[in-house]
């Protein structure tokens, strides 16, 4: 089957051909970079949400009722579900997917696990590649799902439009743990399990902690909105929360600027990349191994050693 | 002049994915728990199903997922029922070349109707972790070359 | 230095350095540590008095009664179910008269999961892990000509406990049985089915409220019934540790009583009836310590948080099975073996009811004639050996007691880690159990394919060639004849009692009100084990479990 067959036997709903295309883009393989071209001018138009938060928040279960919520609006749903792999083997169990098993046999419901696959990088990039095909195959809302632990979960979260945080009471001092980053990039801050106690002091730390973190660009005050996911209590008012996100990040220009700066980020290291990638060829493994190993044993600076390289 | 494509995670094979699943009404998940950390442990991706998942789930797991091999554990006798309405399954879906395999109470007697409805292997008590993967690692880049 | 240490170092240490011990390490079969050799040294502080007192008195290490044995064998109960409710009768006549004391029912997967045999998702399941119960007329049948008054029964059920104590209770009503004259046990442990056995149907909560409605209802209609048999068996066999099961299993038992409590009841009037449920695995020592601690725990925990006037309440009787996990499909009859001196531990450890494992149920439920040789177990264990001639015959022993002081040690340090969180249903609900019993399991598989951990015929002792040996095969026509059954009941039923009854029984469930009651009705309008359940989950919601691997 020609790509072009492949690419309109998903977007038509066939859940085998998405999920084969998604592999090949997820690992690089040889027609990545085509599938990428392809669907790229159709990408742009979903609403992609990210849900992250510190574990045990109950992330699953409430991305399973949005998932709901945004079911009976008719829209196709994926959800992107990333868990961390294991840093010694490469391996992982993903899990997530079973808070959302009513939803398995649902047609208009997509559901992706993927793994961390170590610290080398590139999870950002292979998610964002994962979530901008869904996109582009027809899926109006993307949900990205991540354990906001790590600083590439946070980077993980820049392809969303806007980020939840999800907290949960009890949390106390583990609060003050979430790493600041995470913070600066949340839209909406939500404080799930809220039938427990100490959700209210959950939410006052929670509005303690954006009154001293740094203003943020634009005039977008991050609400709290309280959910219990288990019985879907707030749900509604989270959906509505992330909706006025949206539009207001389209009326005041912040998505346009976020858009911007994706994009900046991703020619400007692709540039960088292929850069690299043609000197490297031109100066050739040799005499860069050369030159490292010069460098290594201290015979030439490394800024001398690249100028002999580009000069030469 | 083209830009060559940049991989996200250069270098990097892309690793085994497999579907361990718990079938049907039987909830004895202890083997199922040790399979899925041991696959973890030799680099493989698990997405691990949860109990009671009907024959539909499992398949539209692995088929989202784009797994390379199915592996359900079954206690309660119920796998000359299960089994077969998993392959039927995978086999209309179009996951014909994706492994199945099996493990738990299976008697002897019933591998050869399991193995006829398109199971591709079958564990049986007493099988090492090591047995599995080993299977594992040898069986899948021979479906993936196909 | 103390006179163990002193010989450790001068006569034990240069001997292993001549010849080396046969292992390099040393651990019970829950990976705690076991010395050569235990001594008085291993006891200072003990005092007989205050730690192992008489048999049948505070805090009951000996023995929860003053007799034991010599008054009366503990219980020989061996679990039986398969097929047909025809099937299994024959099978519970045929144990009766092989001398059996008590009945124990193994239910079907599909009715234990609250569902009935005509449910989709029944399909192939039906009758093949125990017998299929749907409705009052099965239980009927599966009682049929076994006089209830005069034998008692276990049922082993939990997400749908009520709905099928209420279906027997009804049998004894039709039959002009007074309820006050039935005892028996319904195993009705909804936490362990969180934590291990995957058995739910609502969640947690709710789960417990039922619980809480059969502790209230046997107190008052039923007082020879047990409502509870707090479990640890499915825990262990999960893969926890001996204390992993131990303290998982007591700690549960505090939180039901704490429920009770909470919810209006007197300690004295429900404790009492609670009874326990423990696995017994292949070390010897360790097990027989274990249920030793287990009583002493219970005794002081119940009397330090409650103070009850009713000595009854401190009091654990325990039921025992042995270990299922430790019976290997390779050369089955070792399997005699294994349970054999299990259940020795079981009966050296002071159980009030024993079940024994049959050699063949790795493959599949047990043949006539291996369930008959388990029972034989039981009964030369009684009649020939002389351990039950004389009460809790290993007390004294520096090892066994010293292991019994480190149950009760290890229990401490988890209770508090438990009772920080806020009890059994906050640690259930954050996966702190689950995770610990993963941990375990994983660690104990690695253990045995590393060879550390000696299965005899399985990693060591192989014969290559096996006969087959027989196994019990159920008949797929059962599941067509319940289907058929179903069917004929619903055609047959009065319709207007059954649609009452089952909203009676939402009413109920909806406002918290008694449900017993109404579970006994809907079993007398005949309405089915799935058309309860579906009530049950409409109104509580249906339990989604995390996971956690």
């Amino acid at each position: 089957m020609t790509l072009e067959a492949r690419l309109a036997a998903a977007r038509a709903g066939d859940a085998r051909a998405t999920a084969r295309l998604l592999t090949i883009v997820e690992n690089d393989e040889p027609e990545a970079a085509a599938i990428l071209r392809a669907t790229y001018p159709q990408a742009g138009r979903a609403l992609v949400v990210g849900v992250t938060g510190p574990p045990g928040g109950g992330k699953s279960t409430l991305v399973s009722r949005l998932v709901t919520a945004y079911r009976t609006r008719q829209a196709r749903v994926a959800v992107v579900a990333v868990d961390p792999s294991s840093p010694f083997t490469g391996g992982a169990i993903l899990g997530d997917r079973i808070r959302m098993r009513d939803q398995f046999l649902d047609e208009g419901v997509f559901i992706r696990s993927m793994a961390s696959r170590g610290a080398s990088g590139g999870l950002a990039r292979a998610s964002g590649r994962v979530v901008g095909v869904l996109d582009a195959l027809g899926h109006e809302v993307v949900l990205v799902e991540t354990v906001g632990v790590g600083q590439e979960e946070v980077e993980v979260m820049r392809v969303a439009g806007t980020v939840c945080l999800v907290t949960v009471p009890g949390l106390g001092d583990d609060i003050q743990a979430i790493k600041a980053g995470v913070l600066e990039i949340a839209d909406v801050l939500v404080v799930n399990k809220a039938d427990k106690p100490g959700a209210d002091e959950a939410a006052r730390d929670l509005q303690m902690m954006l009154t001293l973190a740094r203003p943020r660009a634009g005039a977008w005050r991050p609400p709290i909105v309280r959910t219990t996911a288990t019985s879907g209590e707030g749900v509604a008012e989270l959906v509505e929360a992330v909706a006025a996100h949206a539009a207001w990040s389209a009326e005041s220009g912040d998505g346009l600027r976020r858009r911007r700066e994706a994009a900046r980020v991703e020619v400007e290291t692709l540039l960088r990349e292929a850069l690299l990638r043609r000197l490297e060829g031109r100066v050739g493994r040799e005499r860069l191994g050369d030159a490292v190993a010069r460098v290594a044993e201290r015979q030439i600076d490394p800024f001398a050693a690249v100028e002999e390289l580009l000069g030469g | 002049m083209a830009v060559e494509h940049e991989p996200a995670r250069a270098g990097l094979k892309r690793p085994i994915r497999v579907v361990v699943a718990k079938a049907g009404l039987d909830g004895h998940d202890r083997g199922a728990k040790v399979v899925a950390r041991a696959l973890r442990d030799a680099g493989m991706e698990v997405i691990y199903t949860g109990v009671h998942q009907t024959p539909e789930q499992v398949v539209a797991t692995a088929l989202q997922e784009d797994a390379d091999a199915i592996g359900v554990s079954l206690l309660s006798g119920a796998h000359n029922h299960l089994f077969p309405r998993i392959a039927a399954l995978m086999r209309e879906k179009g996951l014909g070349d994706v492994l199945l395999f099996g493990g738990g109470i299976i008697p002897e007697a019933d591998v050869p109707g399991l193995t006829a409805a398109g199971v591709a292997r079958i564990f049986p008590p007493g099988s090492s972790l090591d047995e599995i993967v080993t299977y594992l690692r040898a069986a899948v880049p021979a479906t993936r070359a196909r | 230095m103390n006179d163990k240490q002193r010989w450790l170092e001068s006569t034990y240490g240069p001997a292993i350095a001549r010849h080396p011990e046969r292992k390099e390490r040393f651990t019970t079969l829950s990976g705690d540590p076991i010395e050569p050799v235990y001594s008085a040294d291993d006891l200072a502080g003990f005092d007989p008095a205050r730690d192992l007192g008489a048999p049948g008195a505070f805090p009951y290490t000996r023995g929860p009664q003053a007799t034991m044995y010599r008054g009366r064998l503990w219980t020989m109960r061996q679990f039986a179910g398969f097929g047909s409710a025809e099937d299994t009768n024959a099978r519970f006549r045929y144990l009766l008269d092989q001398g059996v004391h008590g009945l124990s029912t193994a239910f079907d997967l599909p009715t234990l999961m609250g569902r009935d045999a005509d449910d989709p998702l029944a399909a192939g399941e039906v009758g093949r892990e125990g017998v299929a119960v749907s409705s009052i007329e099965d239980m009927a049948r599966l009682f049929d000509r076994i006089p209830l008054d005069r034998v008692t029964t276990s049922l082993t059920i939990n997400g749908p406990a009520s709905i099928l104590w209420a279906m027997y209770l009804a049998v004894a009503e039709e039959r002009g049985i007074p309820l006050a004259s039935l005892g028996g046990t319904i195993q009705n442990d909804c936490l362990k089915e969180y934590i291990a056995q995957r058995e739910w149907i609502v969640p947690v909560r709710p789960a417990m409220g039922l619980v809480v409605d059969t502790f209230r209802f046997a107190a008052r209609e039923v007082p020879r019934w047990n409502p509870i048999s707090v479990s640890g068996y499915h825990i262990r066999e999960a893969g926890a540790t001996a204390l992993q099961e131990l303290a998982f299993t007591l700690l549960d038992g505090l939180e039901y009583v704490r429920w009770g409590v909470d919810a209006g009841l007197v300690v004295d009037d429900f404790v009492p009836r609670f009874s326990f449920f423990f696995d017994v695995h292949n070390d010897f020592l360790e097990e027989v310590a274990k249920l030793r601690a287990a009583r002493r725990i219970w005794a002081r925990e119940v009397e330090q948080r409650w103070h009850p006037r009713n000595e009854r309440a401190k009091i654990l009787r325990a039921h025992a099975q042995t270990a299922g996990v430790s019976l290997m499909a390779q050369q089955p009859y070792n399997n005699v073996v294994r349970v054999a001196l299990q259940a020795l531990a079981a009966v050296l450890g002071g159980v009030q009811s024993l079940h024994t494992n049959s050699l063949d149920e790795t493959y599949a439920l047990p043949t006539e004639g291996s369930v008959t040789l388990a029972l034989r177990t039981q009964q030369i264990i009684a009649h020939e050996t002389g351990v039950a001639d004389t009460i809790d015959p290993l007390a004294g022993s520096y090892a066994i007691e010293h292991l019994t002081n480190r149950f009760e040690e290890g229990f401490a340090r988890i209770r508090d880690e438990v009772d920080a969180m806020g009890g059994m249903v906050e640690a259930v609900e954050r996966g702190f159990p689950q995770r610990a019993i993963a941990e375990s399991s994983f660690q104990f598989q690695q253990e045995v394919e590393r060879g550390e951990r000696i299965i005899v015929g399985v990693n060591r002792y192989r014969v290559d060639e096996e006969p087959p040996i027989p196994t019990l095969r159920i008949d797929p026509a059962v599941e067509r004849r319940q289907v058929a059954r179903l069917r004929d009941l619903r055609a047959r039923r009065d319709e207007g009692r059954w649609r009452a009854a089952l909203d009676r029984l939402r009413d109920a469930a909806r406002t918290g009100a008694e449900r017993m009651p109404a579970f006994v009705e809907c079993a007398h309008a005949r309405a089915t084990v799935g058309e309860q359940v579906a009530v049950l989950k409409e109104v509580h919601g249906v339990y989604i479990d995390p996971a956690y691997v």
